[in-house]
């Protein structure tokens, strides 16, 4: 479990988050969504440790992350893996030499071991004759697979996504958000998404929080984005006048 | 701006602190310094022998075009070419030199990785980015250049001979007289001194600016150009100071 405390971000005279506190669970699909803007991107790398508040806490497990010295704070980042926006792959490394890349630097697995794992994982996001491509030779959709792909390598106890879904088609946007979570439900992890797709929110949405303006506006479930009577999550979610005539059908039905 | 000199001044020599860390995995680091030997060192070669051959060519040929009809013995062309290529151009030009390709090269790849979020990634994966991006540069740097320079130096005195000798400005047994006259073995370890320490102003310097790039393609590009301009005034003023230290 992640729980944030209190997360005030300043960036000289602006402050971008005002006093954030969200739990984040495990085996879950959290989601942290809002507008451009809003802060989801500041908040998730304070998350993630990659950048530090200006006051607050953020506990991994009961372990105040940012108390911690250098040494203990890579033990927890051993047990964090991250799909980022671009997919980061590194570019003069092979798909497998990229998803090997931790095992490489923190283990001492033979390379046989390294590379059953290496793999599993491929095979487990659903890319098997890729290893020796580079990431310039695959498509976006695959890019992210692969991202995924390293992201869980160390079985990892929690995932961050950012934004995982920006760039890709629908149908390929949905085979991502099935993966996580299929991956978040077998692996147990506490899984946080960094994302404004909708269709993310409400296929994958276990526990979503909305941001507004560096606030936390409303948090719940996808079965509860439909009745909520926030005003500024329905403004959100359901932004064209076509998804308003649609949520107003899908209440006269329900 | 005072402050801002201090302020960058402060940050690359803590960057430089970071990176001189105990490497997480010594066996990717010496597969990273190897890849980065190729790079520097091999990449390098075909521009490094291409100017010193010229550079020994016109020193050569413009010293014979002075020396002519004076009381100044022929044969000095060599010596003053091994000497011109030993002090100055090989470490200082081809430095200068390395400074626009491999130095703009660092820049951008740094630069790019952060834009790219690669060293965000390796931070989350708890990799010390700073080492491990700028260690096994360094290394290479300091190992591969001072090997450039020294084929630099031999091929500007293989210049001046092509440019000279078969052209009838001057005998070979001349200039070969003139190779071996006045020479003073402490003329090489100033060479090796300053090439050691031109690799590292022009590795450090681009690094620093690529590592802290922030913004998009116009900062990247200045980033690059910073590091070239910085790279080549502080080679300069090293050069300066070594040469007052070491002749004085």
């Amino acid at each position: 479990m992640i729980i944030a405390e209190n997360i005030i971000k300043r960036f000289d005279e602006q402050e971008v988050l005002k006093g954030v506190s969200m739990e984040f669970l495990p085996g879950k699909t959290n989601l942290i969504i809002g507008r451009s803007g809003a802060g989801k991107t500041v908040f998730l790398k304070i998350l993630v440790g990659l950048m530090e508040p200006s006051s607050g806490k953020v506990w991994y497990d009961k372990v105040d992350f940012f108390s911690l010295n250098k040494k203990q704070a890579r033990e927890i980042r051993l047990t964090v893996g991250m799909l980022f926006q671009g997919s980061a792959l590194f570019d003069s490394m092979r798909v497998e030499e990229n998803v090997r890349f931790p095992l490489d630097m923190f283990t001492n697995l033979s390379l046989a071991e390294k590379n059953k794992r290496v793999d599993f994982c491929l095979e487990r996001v659903g890319l098997t004759g890729a290893h020796k491509k580079y990431p310039s030779e695959v498509s976006g959709g695959m890019q992210k697979r692969v991202g995924i792909a390293r992201a869980i390598v160390m079985e990892p106890k929690y995932l961050f996504c950012d934004e995982p879904n920006s760039g890709l088609d629908p149908r390929t946007a949905l085979l991502i958000d099935e993966l996580i979570q299929d991956l978040t439900y077998e692996n147990n992890m506490t899984t946080i998404i960094n994302t404004h797709d909708m269709n993310s929110v409400m296929e994958i949405g276990d526990n979503i929080a909305y941001l507004h303006e560096g606030r936390l506006a409303w948090q719940g479930s996808k079965d509860q984005v439909l009745s909520s009577d926030n005003e500024l999550l329905q403004g959100f979610i359901f932004a064209s006048p076509f998804l308003q005539r649609l949520r107003a059908a899908a209440l006269k039905t329900s | 701006m005072n402050f801002n000199l201090l302020y960058h001044i402060g940050r690359y020599v803590m960057l430089l602190r970071q990176a001189f860390s105990k490497p997480e995995n010594w066996s990717m680091y010496w597969k990273e310094t190897m890849r980065q030997m190729e790079d520097i060192g091999i990449g390098s070669l075909v521009i490094v022998a291409l100017i010193s051959i010229f550079m020994g060519a016109v020193a050569a040929v413009q010293f014979s075009y002075q020396l002519d009809g004076t009381l100044v013995p022929q044969y000095y062309i060599g010596y003053i070419v091994r000497d011109l290529a030993i002090i100055e151009s090989a470490p200082t030009i081809t430095c200068l030199v390395l400074a626009g390709k491999v130095g703009s090269n660092l820049a951008a790849e740094l630069g790019t990785m952060r834009q790219k979020e690669h060293i965000d990634a390796m931070d989350l994966m708890g990799v010390n980015t700073a080492a491990y991006l700028i260690l096994p540069k360094l290394i290479a740097a300091l190992v591969m250049i001072p090997l450039l320079v020294t084929i630099s130096a031999y091929v500007a005195i293989i210049g001046g001979y092509l440019s000279t000798v078969p052209t009838g400005a001057l005998s070979g047994d001349d200039y070969e007289r003139g190779l071996r006259a006045f020479f003073q073995p402490r003329n090489v370890t100033m060479m090796y001194v300053k090439a050691v320490v031109f690799a590292f102003i022009l590795t450090t310097v681009p690094i620093f600016q690529g590592y802290y790039v922030k913004g998009g393609n116009i900062e990247l590009g200045k980033a690059s150009t910073n590091a070239v301009v910085f790279s080549n005034i502080l080679i300069l003023l090293a050069d300066y100071l070594i040469a007052v230290l070491l002749t004085g």
